[in-house]
């Protein structure tokens, strides 16, 4: 029996602007520790809605979030901040940096917060994150200097700098060539078997949820299978 | 926590023009407030350490205007009596065993001297002109151990008092007005129509108008003369004290053991003080108000800053940034503005003051100075410090607030 990281139990969640309209429809999900795993769906579906349910920005919600048996559900915001820091690496559709700052800290930021170990350790797991994305060169540029899909593989690094236990993508790869793709994909696809991290991924890339360990699909906000 | 003031750094950075100009206000605030505060404290106190050093301590002397229980009164306690505007009697002023007093005063070891005097109202006579004034009969050498008056002789020497039978040591103003120098005579009168002549033998400036326009010093026995009063006839004793700030104290002593009138200072000055605390009432409120125009200056900036940024404290907050670092990111920009601009405030204030006590001025009869009088007590430097921080952090504090409880799934959706 594997040991369960993320678990939920009737999550229903609705909108209520312009109309009142329910977005999820009583979502139950079980993720094993160091599953990699797909989530796919038409546009509009609530996949995105779900993923920030899932890493706990989301708190408008009715049911149940655990993860690491730890029920998450009605926590303060500033709880769930920390333990995002610690435990969730997200990678968010729309790659979002802070642009004042070089890629190098963007990376370094929430390690820093974390404050796990000193600055210059930091510096030097950042710059072997960045160095396995491929984007070395970049580290002292200006975030906003950078090009879609080099900003997209910078929140990646950044979202693995804590070695979260979790990590969710929502269309992580979805500004990438197929070469940086499957970096990328090899990179989760390592962490996943070598480090025991689990990987939440939303994607459009048939390849890439092909390959994963197990596909969720979605469908007008409950899951189909 | 490092990371916060990095952050908070960067984005200072980011825009230097618009943090300058935050700071820039403060700056302002400051500078005028520790200039305005160091000329009015340095007036106040260039003022108070004159009226210190020409008056005394504790000022005893006979109260003849002081209530009266009428003679109604007396015979018929307790009854209803009725005495519309009764008037003082005709006493004399005289302190009885005014010397003995004295002795007795200056024995107190919180003494420092006590000296017995009288003074008369009298005209000097100008030609047809005559010249409102008064004479202080005094003992020269106590009232120098006192008042240090052989420090403010202008011209002659104190002791020309102690040779000179008719000597007279006369103000500045009053010699200047008069045109006269050591060695003339002059016929003063008495309201009681006694004129007597007498030779002056010095000129001392205490430098306050109100003092060197109108006083002169003679000898206990010339005043006694001109007034046709015994020897034993003393209207004041004027005692100097260790700690001036015991006077109150003290004059309730002395007043209740010798049944004389006992004034302290702080009373006999009291407008004089109720103008400094008006003056710092002024000043203060002055540099309140530059201080709250430059609070609304950094809380505008901020507001606007956090505006800006709502992207950025998302994504600091979906990383992990709990609401009170954000908070810190952006109370700790206020500080930082409040805390150089404060400190380059000071060092305006500093330049300020410094030019100010550089500039010519002309006291005129009212008090003799050449230059402005200003203060350079650090006090109120770390005043202006505390009150630069203070309002920044109060600026600050909302918009730090509310930048701390922005949500951050509200932003990331909606991008
Ligand atoms: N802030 C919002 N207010 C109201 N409706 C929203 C909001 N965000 C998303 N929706 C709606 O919820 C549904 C699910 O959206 P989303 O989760 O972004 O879908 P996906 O990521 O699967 O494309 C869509 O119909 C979208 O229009
Ligand atoms: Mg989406």
């Amino acid at each position: 029996m594997k040991e369960i990281i993320l678990e939920t139990k009737g999550i229903t969640k609705y909108f209520h602007e312009p109309q009142t309209f329910q977005v999820l429809k009583d979502i139950n999900l079980k993720v094993v520790k160091g599953e990699f795993l797909s989530l796919v769906g038409k546009s509009g579906c609530g996949k995105s809605t779900l993923m920030y349910l899932l890493s706990t920005m989301d708190t408008d919600y009715e049911g149940i979030l655990e993860i690491n048996g730890e029920n998450l559900t009605g926590r303060r915001a500033d709880y769930l901040a920390g333990f995002r820091n610690q435990h969730i690496g997200f990678v968010f559709q729309f790659h979002f940096l802070l642009p004042e700052f070089t890629s190098l800290q963007n990376v370094m930021i929430p390690a820093l917060k974390l404050g796990k170990y000193p600055e210059s350790k930091i510096k030097k797991r950042a710059m072997e994150k960045l160095e396995m994305l491929g984007i070395a060169d970049q580290a002292e540029k200006m975030s906003s200097k950078l090009s879609g899909g080099q900003q997209q593989r910078v929140a990646i690094a950044r979202a693995l700098i804590n070695d979260p236990a979790l990590i969710m993508g929502d269309e992580p790869t979805g500004n990438l060539d197929s070469t940086n793709s499957d970096i990328v994909f090899d990179i989760f696809r390592k962490l996943t078997r070598d480090f025991g991290q689990t990987i939440i991924a939303v994607t459009h890339d048939d390849d890439f949820a092909a390959n994963s360990d197990r596909i969720i699909e979605m469908s007008d906000g409950k899951i189909v299978g | 926590m490092r990371v916060i003031f990095s952050i908070a750094k960067t984005h200072l950075l980011a825009k230097p023009k618009q943090s300058l100009v935050a700071m820039l206000g403060v700056t302002f605030g400051i500078g005028m407030f520790v200039a305005m505060v160091s000329l009015m404290s340095g007036l106040n106190n260039f003022t108070e350490e004159l009226t210190m050093t020409s008056s005394p301590d504790i000022h005893i002397y006979k109260d003849i205007t002081g209530e009266r229980v009428s003679i109604l009164e007396q015979l018929n306690p307790g009854g209803i009596n009725f005495v519309h505007h009764p008037k003082p009697k005709n006493e004399s002023q005289k302190i009885r065993n005014a010397f003995q007093i004295a002795e007795l005063i200056r024995q107190d070891p919180d003494v420092l001297g006590a000296a017995p005097q009288l003074s008369s109202q009298v005209f000097y006579n100008f030609g047809p002109v005559q010249l409102n004034g008064n004479i202080a009969g005094v003992d020269i050498l106590e009232e120098d151990k006192l008042f240090g008056l052989s420090s403010k002789m202008k011209a002659g020497e104190i002791a020309g008092l102690l040779t000179t039978t008719n000597g007279l040591i006369m103000g500045s103003g009053l010699a200047k007005t008069l045109s006269l120098s050591v060695g003339d005579n002059v016929t003063v009168t008495t309201p009681e129509g006694v004129t007597i002549s007498l030779k002056v033998v010095g000129i001392f400036q205490m430098g306050l108008g109100e003092i060197d326009n109108i006083r002169s010093y003679a000898n206990i026995s010339t005043v006694q003369k001109i007034l046709g009063k015994d020897q034993g006839y003393i209207t004041d004793i004027n005692v100097k004290l260790v700690d001036l700030y015991q006077a109150k104290a003290k004059a309730i002593q002395i007043q209740s053991i010798f049944g004389y009138k006992a004034e302290d200072w702080e009373t006999a000055n009291a407008t004089f003080l109720a103008g400094a605390v008006i003056r710092n009432i002024m000043t203060y409120s002055v540099s309140i108000t530059l201080l709250i125009v430059a609070g609304f200056g950094i809380y505008n900036i901020l507001n606007m800053t956090i505006f800006s940024k709502m992207k950025d404290i998302a994504i600091l907050k979906a990383t992990g940034f709990a609401a009170k670092d954000v908070s810190g990111i952006f109370m700790t920009q206020s500080l930082v503005i409040g805390l150089i601009g404060s400190v380059l405030g000071l060092i305006l204030g500093f330049i300020l003051s410094y030019l100010l006590s550089l500039a010519p001025f002309d006291g005129g009869d009212v008090i003799s100075i050449d230059a402005l009088p200003v203060s350079f007590d650090p006090l109120y430097y770390v005043i202006g410090i505390v009150f630069g921080v203070a309002t920044t952090a109060v600026a600050g504090y909302m918009p730090s607030r509310k930048a701390g409880h922005v949500d951050p799934i509200e932003i990331i959706r909606g991008i």
